[in-house]
């Protein structure tokens, strides 16, 4: 049948229709959830940076054993608060005091690697640069005008727009790049790995059984594929009556 | 169509089982976590992690009142007198000697507990859930003059010594739980853990 | 299973037919032998409802339908409670599943002419199952009260309030607010958990009745009961559905599972096609994501309701867009009346049919891609031509596939 063979043809198309237009270059986030110590790293740098102002109110302490951390480290590395291990992972901050001090309620970041992707955060926690005409002294290049100001600034360094017109005939107006002004104490490098591992433990934080579903799932289609192969033979042998 | 519709061979037979056992080993696989899914949560298990208790401040003869999973546990540091009196009672009990399993092996012993002078005990009654009254009084009016201090259930009357064992001719069956708990120092208690390890 | 009048089943067939309906449905239930890839579909339909229903029962042990701990819930079912992240998968997927296997069922019909006399009030059936299944759709949408949740409802609930007259009372009375609030996500849970799937279940069973007392079309759209066996009075084409569509169906069971499992365990949001990113942001009243789309399979009515941007007839666009989108499902349910072909499959019509059924495929392909996409004057102009092709496969029916060049039906079934 031509027809369904075109119609195959078509729909195997869509998804390469629907990928192709994006309007913002993301870095791609060079993470890997099956690598324990950088989830480690990250979880720490996250309850050292992050949970200050923001939460991850649906994930518990006690969940980090998924990345191989033992109660006893869980309650010495990780919980600084005196919360118990089977607590979730409140912020410090009160709702109010962050409204005062940055204009909105910093939003909760259990599911945000879900809602915004590995890549923009990791282009995100990447791209501040100092803006004195916002009220955080801080912009950023994929977050125009964002409330939060660069947390990480002791660390990255701090980074300057540079905005060049180009001069090509077709007009592009201008063309916006980032350029370190002040070193931080790590060099780009590290700073790459330490937003890398922080993005990693981020994704884990979005679905922590993620891995676990990963495994279980070759296992039933491994079954699965088995029963296909004995369901046709049952199925070929019926059918031998029907000519 | 052939005349052997549906008709049986060794070789139908084979399939039609293989098939069936197959299907069978699936549709417990899909089942377990369904009902997997109704055990108690994390949270509920969060909620319900053993509790850490500091008895250094508890006088001897009181009782102090903890809450564990929804059920209150009374911790009795007893006295002297207290414990004396718990052997003199064997006869009016219904197990005196702990012999079903309603507490823990290192509790299964006169005085119930770990430490002879703290009683570590669940205080719900046996009979249907009460909470039975502590009454250390000897000899009250409405208990008679053979009370020597315990537990009284206020719901169906039931009684129990300082030890949680239950009297006889009552309507509690087995003497009250002892939950399982360790001491992580000299008067730092940990009720419901398990083991040493899930602190 | 002739001697059973003393048996356990002898005892049972006497106060309940057991064995007649086992025959009448299943033993001796003659489907045609011709059956290809697309007659898995039905089946697979109700498999998937089975899921759902399943599924369904136990998410709602642990979702809570209030506005300031339904998203709370959901993550919760997700992290706390044991295998809920896979129970909720599998209803998140299964719901997108459905729809893709009721698409191809569909489509199958159309294909093979199933929809045509004696099977009207069959197809009819079909499409009150495809409206109970959207309003499903529809109401679980929002119960998780994520962002894209809030505003799709906000969005499909504003189309009431276009209908003339009474389109504000009528929008109140679906929310029992002045908004879309806690009020709404309360009801539309009653209506996702209870009034919807007894209707589907009531529906579902009726369009099998249905189907059993016509007989399943074939893709040569011949009627296999107009040629019995003079003997038995068996269709000679026809062969019992069980044993042999029985374990046909399984095969294809499995087939559709591994596919099922393979996106529950490896890409259960479907690269945000069927858990849209958006919809992990907590519904925020104020504040309306940049770029809002209905799930996947309703973008082609989507796109037609964006599609009118000019009032004509004194009617405003806004209404005339939810009239169409209205149209657009509802104009199904005139298929048998609009086909005037002398045969009812495509292996039989001609060119203009299929030429026609392809252009619609298209059409609506095309229409669901521009419903993922904000907006611009050029998908604009896209989404009114495909329009204007969606509806003209079905209002120009009746004279192309009358004039359309066909060949004879055979005789009998072919391969």
């Amino acid at each position: 049948m031509r027809l369904i063979k075109f119609l195959l043809f078509f729909i195997s198309l869509a998804p390469i229709i629907v990928f192709a237009a994006t309007d913002i270059e993301l870095d791609k986030a060079p993470i890997d959830t099956s690598d324990n110590a950088s989830l480690q790293r990250g979880a720490q740098s996250f309850v050292n940076y992050c949970l200050t102002c923001h939460g991850a109110s649906y994930m518990r302490y006690n969940r980090h054993q998924d990345i191989g951390l033992s109660n006893q480290d869980i309650s010495e590395r990780l919980i600084h608060t005196g919360q118990k291990v089977g607590d979730m992972m409140f912020t410090a901050i009160r709702k109010n005091e962050a409204e005062e001090s940055f204009g909105v309620v910093p939003p909760d970041l259990s599911v945000i690697a879900r809602s915004r992707g590995a890549d923009w955060l990791y282009t995100y926690l990447r791209s501040f640069y100092r803006d004195e005409s916002s009220s955080s002294g801080w912009n950023n290049l994929i977050f125009d005008r964002v409330a939060m100001p660069h947390v990480l600034y002791q660390l990255q360094g701090q980074q300057v727009l540079i905005t060049k017109s180009a001069n090509s005939e077709k007009g592009t107006p201008e063309i916006k790049e980032l350029k370190l002004s002040v070193p931080g104490l790590l060099s780009k490098e590290e700073y790459d790995n330490f937003v890398t591992d922080l993005v990693n433990y981020m994704v884990y934080l979005g679905e922590p059984h993620a891995n676990y579903r990963k495994k279980l799932g070759a296992i039933v289609l491994i079954f699965l594929l088995s029963m296909l192969g004995l369901t046709y033979l049952l199925k070929r042998e019926y059918w031998r009556d029907v000519h | 169509m052939a005349d052997s519709i549906g008709e049986m061979n060794s070789r139908r037979r084979f399939l039609v089982l293989a098939t069936s056992v197959a299907g069978g080993v699936a549709a417990v696989a899909v089942a377990t976590p369904f009902m997997l899914y109704m055990m108690p949560s994390e949270r509920a298990k969060a909620a319900g992690a053993p509790v850490e208790v500091d008895i250094s401040k508890l006088e001897p003869g009181m009782l102090l009142m903890v809450e564990w999973r929804g059920k209150v546990v009374w911790v009795l540091r007893r006295t002297l007198e207290m414990l004396e009196n718990l052997k003199k009672l064997n006869d009016q009990l219904a197990d005196p000697t702990s012999e079903k399993n309603q507490q823990p092996l290192y509790a299964k012993n006169e005085t119930r507990s770990i430490k002879p002078e703290i009683l570590v005990v669940e205080g719900v009654c046996t009979h249907l859930g009460c909470s039975p009254v502590f009454r250390k009084d000897i000899a009250p009016a409405d208990l008679g003059p053979d009370w020597l201090g315990g537990f009284f259930c206020p719901c169906h009357g039931s009684k129990f010594d300082l030890a949680g064992r239950v009297y006889k001719n009552v309507p509690a069956p087995t003497n009250l739980v002892v939950p399982s708990h360790v001491y992580l120092s000299e008067n730092r208690l940990l009720i419901g853990s398990e083991s040493k390890e899930s602190v | 299973m002739s001697k059973q009048e003393n048996s356990f089943i002898g005892w049972i067939d006497e106060r309940f037919p057991m064995t007649a309906t086992w025959r009448a449905h299943l033993s001796e239930y003659y489907a045609p032998k011709n059956f290809n890839f697309w007659y898995y579909f039905g089946s697979l339909a109700m498999l998937v409802l089975v899921n759902q229903l399943i599924t369904g029962i136990f998410l709602t042990m642990s979702y809570k339908p209030d506005a300031s701990l339904a998203f709370s819930s959901v993550e919760y079912i997700m992290r706390d409670v044991n295998f809920g992240w896979l129970i909720r998968y599998m209803h998140s997927t299964g719901a997108s599943m459905f729809f893709v296997v009721v698409y191809l069922h569909m489509f199958r019909g159309m294909m093979y002419g199933s929809y045509r006399k004696p099977r009207e009030l069959l197809w009819l059936i079909g499409m009150a199952i495809f409206f109970v299944l959207m309003s499903l759709a529809f109401t679980g949408y929002i119960l998780p009260w994520g962002q894209m949740s809030y505003w799709g409802a906000q969005v499909i609930v504003s189309m009431f309030g276009a209908i003339p007259f009474i389109g504000e009372t009528l929008s109140n009375w679906i929310l029992g607010d002045f908004m879309l609030s806690d009020a709404a996500l309360n009801r539309f849970f009653a209506y996702h958990v209870v009034t919807l799937p007894l209707l589907i279940i009531v529906l579902v069973f009726v369009h099998i009745i249905a189907l059993h007392e016509v007989g399943s079309n074939n893709p040569d759209g011949i009627e296999i009961k107009s040629n019995k066996d003079p003997k038995t009075g068996i269709p000679v084409d026809g062969i019992p559905f069980h044993p042999y569509y029985s374990v046909k169906d399984i095969v294809g069971v499995v087939g559709f599972l591994i596919v099922f499992c393979g996106i529950i365990f490896f890409v259960p949001e479907m690269g945000g096609y069927f858990l849209e990113h958006n919809n992990f942001i907590p519904a925020n009243t104020l504040q309306t994501p940049d770029h809002i789309a209905p799930v996947w399979y309703f973008t082609p009515y989507y796109s037609m309701l964006r599609a009118v941007t000019v009032n004509f007839l004194g009617v405003d666009a806004k209404l005339w867009g939810v009239i169409l989108m209205a149209g657009s499902v509802l104009i199904f349910s005139f298929l048998p009346w609009l086909d005037r072909s002398p045969v009812k499959s495509i292996r039989y019509k001609g060119p203009i049919f299929k030429f026609a059924l392809t252009l619609f495929v298209i059409s609506f392909f095309v229409l669901g891609w521009l419903g993922t996409k904000a907006p611009t004057p050029l998908y604009t102009l896209l989404a009114q031509i495909f329009t204007v092709i969606y509806f003209a496969f079905f209002i120009l029916m009746p004279w192309y596939s009358k004039i359309d060049k066909t060949k004879p039906e055979p005789k009998r079934v072919t391969k």
